[in-house]
């Protein structure tokens, strides 16, 4: 009885899965709050929820708050969770990623956070 | 002419919370944050959502004559946005007294409650809500055996939440704190129960029980995980792990008159929440304050279902918005 619960929750739990229904940021490349030596030539990030994305950005600002990215955020083709932006060259630095999206469930959520570039290009 | 008078300022105020900008986010968010359900305090936000079951199992310490007391309880919440920013609250609640005063083990449904709550100020960049509430018990409507009340109370309330995210890239890693808190008066509709008896010389015995007013408040501090990891610093944590949120609910409640001024009783209630997709899971600890709350801690559980993401079109869109 007990083994059968435990089989029940465990796929009530995966059926739902594990992130929330609003889009949030799952992961990034650079990480989130990470400090990387060379400077990478992209952001990607990965959400919980597919996106919108005509009415979803992902912006990358320097320290003075100029944009240092090669917009607009374009999705993934292969993969509607993930967006991406090229970037110019960057200096060390800290560097701000700041994302507005639209979850396909038509929720709006906004947010952002850094990384840290050590070397020059 | 009063009674129109009235009835132009409420539809004065239903007309300027329809037409207010559509503030209030889904389920507790508020900029970057996510505002959890708590489990034994109320929230400050207003949402499409749907608590059953919240179970409690506590035990109540003796009180004069009345034994010490297994006390089980369950109840359900479901919470409808009517605008974006006003809700209706709809809980009701089944107990099993183990003994009731009467010294025989009771149980029945509890006092049907209603409450209407305002969330009048939302800051996205502060992650700050602020809300009032005002909530009623319906005297009456539950089994006086299973400790169901026979008279009215009445609940206005104050709420708020407060995200740590605004604090300087320095403290980085106290961003994923936040505290939601309510002050509350708990107001019953009669000062007193009279209850009379024949003693055991066949004289009428009259008892009167005393229903103080009651400052009511509670606050929970939470550390979420989920925010650590999407906004200050990706530490690797697994899956499951970064939707937990751990925190720590404190409930107080200070009557202040009709003889039980000073007579506190209170809970601290550390526990963990786990948030979803579609619904969120809690578990608390019921630690009472002192010997007048219990002497035994206690557990409450609860699953938690976000109806706005789980009906986003249909149930969980507010009855009236304003475009």
């Amino acid at each position: 009885m007990a083994r059968r619960a435990t089989v029940a929750l465990a796929v009530f739990l995966l059926g739902t899965g594990v992130a929330f229904s609003h889009a949030f940021l799952d992961h990034a490349e650079p990480r989130v709050g990470s400090t990387v030596k060379s400077p990478p030539s992209q952001v990607r990030a990965w959400f919980t929820q597919n996106l919108e994305p005509a009415f979803s950005t992902l912006e990358v600002v320097n320290e003075r708050g100029e944009r240092v990215d090669q917009g607009p955020a374009k999705a993934d083709a292969a993969n509607p969770a993930l967006l991406q932006v090229l970037l110019k060259p960057l200096g060390p630095g800290t560097y701000r990623v700041k994302w507005r999206v639209l979850s396909v469930d038509t929720h709006i959520t906004e947010g952002d956070f850094t990384f840290r570039v050590t070397r020059e290009p | 002419m009063r009674s129109r008078r009235i009835s132009v300022i409420a539809t004065t105020a239903l007309l300027s919370m329809a037409l207010w900008p559509d503030l209030a986010s889904a389920h507790g968010l508020a900029g970057k944050r996510f505002f959890p359900t708590t489990l034994t305090i109320d929230d400050p936000f207003v949402s499409d959502e749907l608590s059953l079951p919240t179970f409690l199992l506590f035990k109540t310490p003796s009180d004069g004559e009345a034994p010490s007391s297994k006390t089980a309880n369950i109840s359900g919440e479901f919470s409808k946005r009517i605008f974006p920013n006003l809700g209706l609250t709809l809980a009701g609640e089944w107990n099993n007294l183990d003994p009731a005063p009467n010294d025989r083990t009771e149980s029945g449904f509890g006092n049907f409650e209603m409450t209407l709550k305002y969330q009048f100020f939302t800051s996205t960049a502060h992650e700050t809500i602020l809300s009032a509430a005002f909530g009623w018990e319906a005297g009456g409507t539950g089994r006086k055996k299973a400790g169901a009340e026979s008279f009215d109370v009445f609940r206005p309330a104050l709420l708020f939440g407060k995200g740590m995210g605004d604090l300087p890239d320095a403290l980085r890693w106290l961003k994923p704190f936040a505290v939601t808190g309510i002050v509350e008066g708990v107001l019953p509709s009669r000062s007193g129960n009279k209850s009379f008896t024949l003693n055991d010389d066949g004289d009428l015995e009259v008892e009167i029980e005393k229903n103080p007013n009651v400052f009511h408040w509670g606050f929970a501090v939470m550390y979420s995980l989920p925010y650590l990891q999407s906004f200050v610093k990706d530490v690797g944590l697994p899956a499951v792990i970064r939707q937990l949120i751990p925190l720590v609910e404190i409930d107080i409640n200070n009557p202040l008159d009709r003889g039980f001024a000073g007579k506190t009783t209170g809970t601290v209630n550390p526990g963990i929440i786990w948030a979803g997709k579609y619904f969120q899971l809690g578990l608390e600890a019921v630690v009472p304050i002192n010997e007048r709350t219990g002497k035994v801690i206690g557990v409450r559980g609860q699953i938690h279902f976000f109806i706005d993401d789980i009906f986003p079109n249909t149930l969980g869109k507010p009855l009236f918005t304003w475009h």
